[in-house]
């Protein structure tokens, strides 16, 4: 009698009608949620255009080719900045991208692991608790130390790169520019601010962008691929070369792709370091200026007029790293989800 | 060799014959690995380069760490910590003002950002056969982390200072919330999505409803991994300089009217300061630099360092 009174009222019941509202109300906040999202995306895009139209109006595509900046007499053009900004990326991926993947590949193909397990045997601690543990520890630790390079602040790097890479690298360069100065590379010296120590830091920030995301495409390479190779009796260079590789090269590129991007739109490291002087110049040592930098240098102090130029050249700057992160995004997206269909 | 050959042709399911030997003119000391062949040689040289690659990528990291222990180590007083900045040619003053707006600051943003984030994430590991709005959302989430921190600048700019007239604290959060989302939605909705299936069916199973599964089930599982992107957000908008520099602009006084907080005046933040500090020619403005670039890494190396413990017993629970 008591259990029967009991049941439908406390131990089940369906939902009430207050917990059904409830419910609905919840999954219509996170679907608003959601879709706010993709609106904040087209806010921005939209309020930066909208901010930039009259200048476009008056500027037109020339703003995209004149070679100088000079709101005294009305000049703007940013030719030199979008030189900049591409030549400083470029760059920047060709040394962090060729050192990034070179720990990508080290931190995949466990050569620490490996190395530490062989310290281990010849003590012949490899089986003993705490020590057998230690080569997955340190490699743990290492791809942690290789994040830590992406959590240090961009303006921390811009004072490191005043303080430390300039002074180091300004007589490589003075020799550089003395003997060598008929090559175009070379071909101004370095004063202080220049085109390669902001190129160095950058892709110092870059590298652990290159390295997580190469790493996470040769983990994602099947296991079965590593074994037959090896299988085959290739060696560990081999088989890294001729399958892992090319297996994970979409991968690779995608994480290069996505670091490129992030190289574009870098500011403080080269608003400190590039030099802020709108040239043209194939010269590494040559001061220059970028797009992110010619934002972070002119908006403090921009007045009404000066905002809208300055608002086109950040819709160009938008422009670009929109479409870099979209393919880069792409190519990782598709790349993934080729070597999942090969498992 | 003789023996070896048998053991070879047994191993292979062949009955031993000397008419047919599969492995004749097989060469089987050159399939051993031997020091003096190129591939080995080449495999040696390639690991060496790889390992001198990876160690020279760590060098910048102990080298900023090093120059921030010697430069900010010596500037880094209690003084310092609490004083206003000073003027030009003025000794002492510090950096105090910096840090409670870079505090407040990246609260407003995680008061903004973190709820929305943890709701989007809900939309998109909860929506049913990932559907296409969900694809679209996610797509877009990892698009906005590669987005240049600068034109979250100008969008705050274009949003909220030429709409108040003037540059302020809510500009900078601003600013900064929309550089925290998309890690705040990426990772939760990772940390969602690890919650293993079976709890989540329990939940259903036992009547419970879809909002009653997400709030006493999913979330509270989740939460660790969540608390990790939240921590990995705001690491990354304490440090951002780009976004604040021309929305809450910098100030050399506290953040105060009248006794009151006020977000509604330019606010100085630890990166503004640095980077405007850095490019002065006192001795004095460059010493605090580095002392505020010191407390601002070490906050940072704390936050990360935090979630990436937290992730990692997340993991191992899993």
């Amino acid at each position: 009698m008591a259990t029967t009174a009991l049941a439908p009222n406390t131990i089940s019941q369906p939902p009430s009608g207050a917990q059904r509202t409830a419910n609905t109300a919840f999954l219509a906040v996170c679907t608003i949620c959601a879709w706010l999202c993709l609106a904040l995306v087209a806010l921005i895009v939209g309020r930066i255009t909208w901010t930039a139209i009259p200048a476009i109006r008056q500027h037109g595509l020339g703003f995209l080719v004149g070679r100088h900046w000079d709101p005294n007499q009305g000049l703007y053009g940013i030719l030199p900045e979008i030189w900049g900004t591409l030549f400083s990326s470029v760059l920047a991926v060709i040394i962090g991208g060729a050192f990034g993947i070179a720990a990508a590949i080290f931190l995949s193909e466990g050569f620490l692991a490996l190395g530490v397990f062989a310290i281990l045997r010849m003590f012949k601690l490899e089986h003993h608790p705490f020590w057998a543990s230690v080569p997955d520890r340190v490699e743990d630790l290492l791809r942690n130390l290789i994040e830590l390079l992406a959590a240090i602040p961009s303006v921390v790097y811009g004072l490191w790169g005043i303080f430390v890479v300039i002074p180091l690298m300004r007589p490589a360069a003075t020799w550089l520019h003395g003997n060598l100065g008929w090559v175009p590379f070379f071909g101004t010296p370095l004063s202080g601010p220049g085109m390669l120590p902001a190129s160095l830091v950058l892709s110092i920030m870059i590298l652990p962008t290159v390295t997580a995301l190469s790493r996470d495409a040769l983990v994602a390479v099947p296991s079965k691929l590593r074994m037959a190779a090896y299988g085959m009796g290739a060696t560990r260079w081999e088989a890294i070369l001729a399958v892992i590789l090319p297996t994970a090269s979409r991968g690779v590129f995608g994480a290069v792709v996505l670091a490129f991007g992030r190289a574009l739109g870098e500011t403080m490291a080269l608003a400190m370091l590039v030099g802020n002087s709108g040239r043209i110049s194939v010269s590494l040592f040559s001061p220059a200026n970028t797009l992110a930098a010619l934002l972070a240098n002119n908006f403090p102090e921009a007045n009404r007029k000066d905002v809208g130029v300055l608002m086109y050249a950040a819709l160009v700057l938008l422009a670009i790293t929109l479409i870099v992160n979209v393919i880069g995004s792409l190519i990782v997206q598709r790349a993934s989800g080729e070597l999942e269909a090969m498992r | 060799m003789a023996t070896s050959d048998t053991a070879l042709t047994d191993s292979g399911g062949l009955p031993p014959s000397d008419e047919f030997n599969p492995f004749a003119g097989v060469d089987f000391q050159g399939l051993e690995k031997s020091l003096r062949r190129p591939r080995t040689l080449l495999d040696l040289f390639l690991s060496g380069v790889v390992l001198v690659m990876t160690g020279l990528a760590l060098i910048p990291l102990f080298s900023v760490v090093w120059m921030l222990l010697v430069r900010g180590g010596r500037k880094l007083t209690w003084a310092a910590l609490t004083q206003a900045p000073p003027a030009p040619l003025e000794p002492g003053g510090g950096f105090g003002n910096a840090i409670i707006g870079t505090a407040l600051m990246v609260g407003l943003a995680g008061l903004l950002s973190v709820p929305a984030g943890i709701l989007t994430a809900t939309f998109l590991a909860e929506s049913r056969n990932d559907s296409r709005l969900a694809q679209v959302v996610r797509f877009a989430a990892k698009v906005l982390t590669g987005f240049p921190s600068i034109l979250a600048g100008v969008f705050a700019y274009g949003a909220v200072v030429l709409l108040t007239g003037g540059f302020s604290a809510l500009a900078g959060g601003v600013a900064l919330s929309i550089l925290m989302l998309p890690t705040i939605i990426l990772t939760a909705e990772d940390a969602i999505r690890m919650v293993p299936a079976k709890m989540r069916e329990a939940a259903i199973g036992m009547g419970a409803t879809h909002t009653q599964t997400v709030w006493m089930v999913l979330l509270p599982t989740a939460l660790p991994g969540i608390l990790t992107g939240v921590m990995l957000a705001v690491a990354r908008a304490a440090g951002e300089t780009a976004p604040l520099l021309f929305t809450a602009l910098f100030s050399n006084y506290w953040l105060t009217s009248g006794g009151r907080l006020d977000f509604m005046q330019p606010t100085a933040s630890l990166a503004v300061l640095i980077y405007n500090f850095a490019s002065m020619p006192f001795e004095n403005q460059m010493e605090l630099a580095w002392a505020a670039a010191l407390v601002l890494v070490l906050l940072v190396l704390a936050l990360n360092l935090v979630g990436q413990a937290v992730s990692r017993r997340q993991h191992q629970q899993a």
